[in-house]
């Protein structure tokens, strides 16, 4: 496939660092969307603010950069009032579950049909490195120079207690596992969110010593165990491993069936 | 060998990054990092599986298979 046909070339070379892996996810939902087929225009892909949420300036569909954390609270107006286009929202880890937290669980509640990737990196990568929730415990970042006491989030069982209609986490090595999962998540009826663990070697990796992007690529290579395979492993084995496979999976009505039916109700009245 | 048997990997120089993710994963060694960017070093090597491709973040490689091949792919 061409990914130059999708990409708008003035803005190339992007800005994210060497060995950051949101290029890979960027690819990987390009080549999704060429094998479905859609056309341009029926396509937005809809941001926040972060490293992730600077790729609508670089893809040639319709698209929405809007402020930090809202990117959900925008598509949801989007779907409602274009039900016909593919919303994709694309977010990272602090610009979701942060500041955009209560966004995120409410537009997974009501089961809006937006197809939410999250580069999840475990850090605020372009403001400077700042800790965020799903910075794992006892790991550094600029605000927590020595050590972070919380817990972190775990966003793809946060999105399936919400009521989300697909969850499924992968990481940036496993490509083809990632394309598969975003090909489902697209074309699932509902909220549909795919968690991408997505290396940055320039603030994480740095602060925590765990050397270049080839290094933490290979980390996920051989730290990666499914979903069914945790299951059968004790939480001292699954300490450190990185966890991935379809969460949830399901068929309800979304969003769009029940507003229709309000909406009828009203005009009767 | 013909050389048009073979995939051809290109490498777009103005936007690769030298972080060797393709050097790295490459299973054929096909990649040699230089200077300031990545390089076909043996390109007689390549088997065409596009991990390098796949793997690229910056949009610079881009793999041609050779008309037999990819005709056996479709």
């Amino acid at each position: 496939m061409d990914y130059l046909y999708y990409l708008r070339q003035s803005k190339m070379p992007h800005i994210w660092c060497d060995g950051c892996g949101h290029g890979i996810v960027l690819k990987s939902l390009l080549r999704v969307i060429d094998k479905l087929g859609w056309d341009k225009n029926d396509v937005a892909v809809v941001s926040g603010i972060g490293c992730s949420s600077r790729t609508p300036g670089y893809v040639d569909f319709n698209t929405l950069h809007t402020t930090h954390g809202r990117a959900l609270a925008f598509a949801t107006g989007l779907k409602i009032a274009k039900p016909q286009l593919h919303v994709i929202v694309v977010t990272g880890d602090g610009d979701a579950v942060a500041i955009g937290g209560n966004h995120f669980i409410h537009a997974a509640r009501r089961n809006i049909d937006i197809s939410v990737i999250i580069y999840n990196n475990y850090i605020y990568g372009m403001t400077g490195g700042q800790v965020s929730p799903t910075t794992p415990t006892m790991k550094k970042a600029t605000t927590t120079p020595f050590g972070n006491p919380d817990a972190p989030f775990d966003i793809s069982r946060l999105a399936a207690a919400a009521g989300a209609a697909y969850v499924a986490r992968t990481t940036v090595y496993h490509y083809a596992r990632m394309d598969l999962y975003i090909e489902q998540a697209l074309t699932k009826k509902g909220f549909s969110v795919v968690e991408v663990l997505s290396p940055c070697p320039t603030s994480y990796g740095k602060l925590n010593k765990l050397g270049n992007g080839v290094d933490m690529l290979m980390y996920q290579k051989e730290n990666t165990v499914s979903l069914e395979k945790a299951a059968q492993l004790t939480p001292e084995e699954l300490e450190n491993k990185i966890v991935v496979g379809v969460f949830v999976d399901k068929e309800q009505a979304d969003y769009q069936e029940h507003y229709q039916k309000v909406v009828q109700k009203s005009h009767n009245v | 060998m013909d050389l048009k048997d073979i995939p051809e990997v290109k490498i777009n120089t103005d936007w690769c990054k030298s972080c060797g993710i393709c050097v790295a994963f490459c299973p054929r060694k096909v990649l040699e990092m230089g200077m300031f960017y990545a390089q076909v070093a043996h390109p007689e090597a390549c088997s065409g599986c596009k991990m390098c491709e796949n793997l690229c973040p910056d949009f610079a490689i881009t793999v041609t298979l050779p008309v037999k091949t990819a005709e056996k792919v479709k």
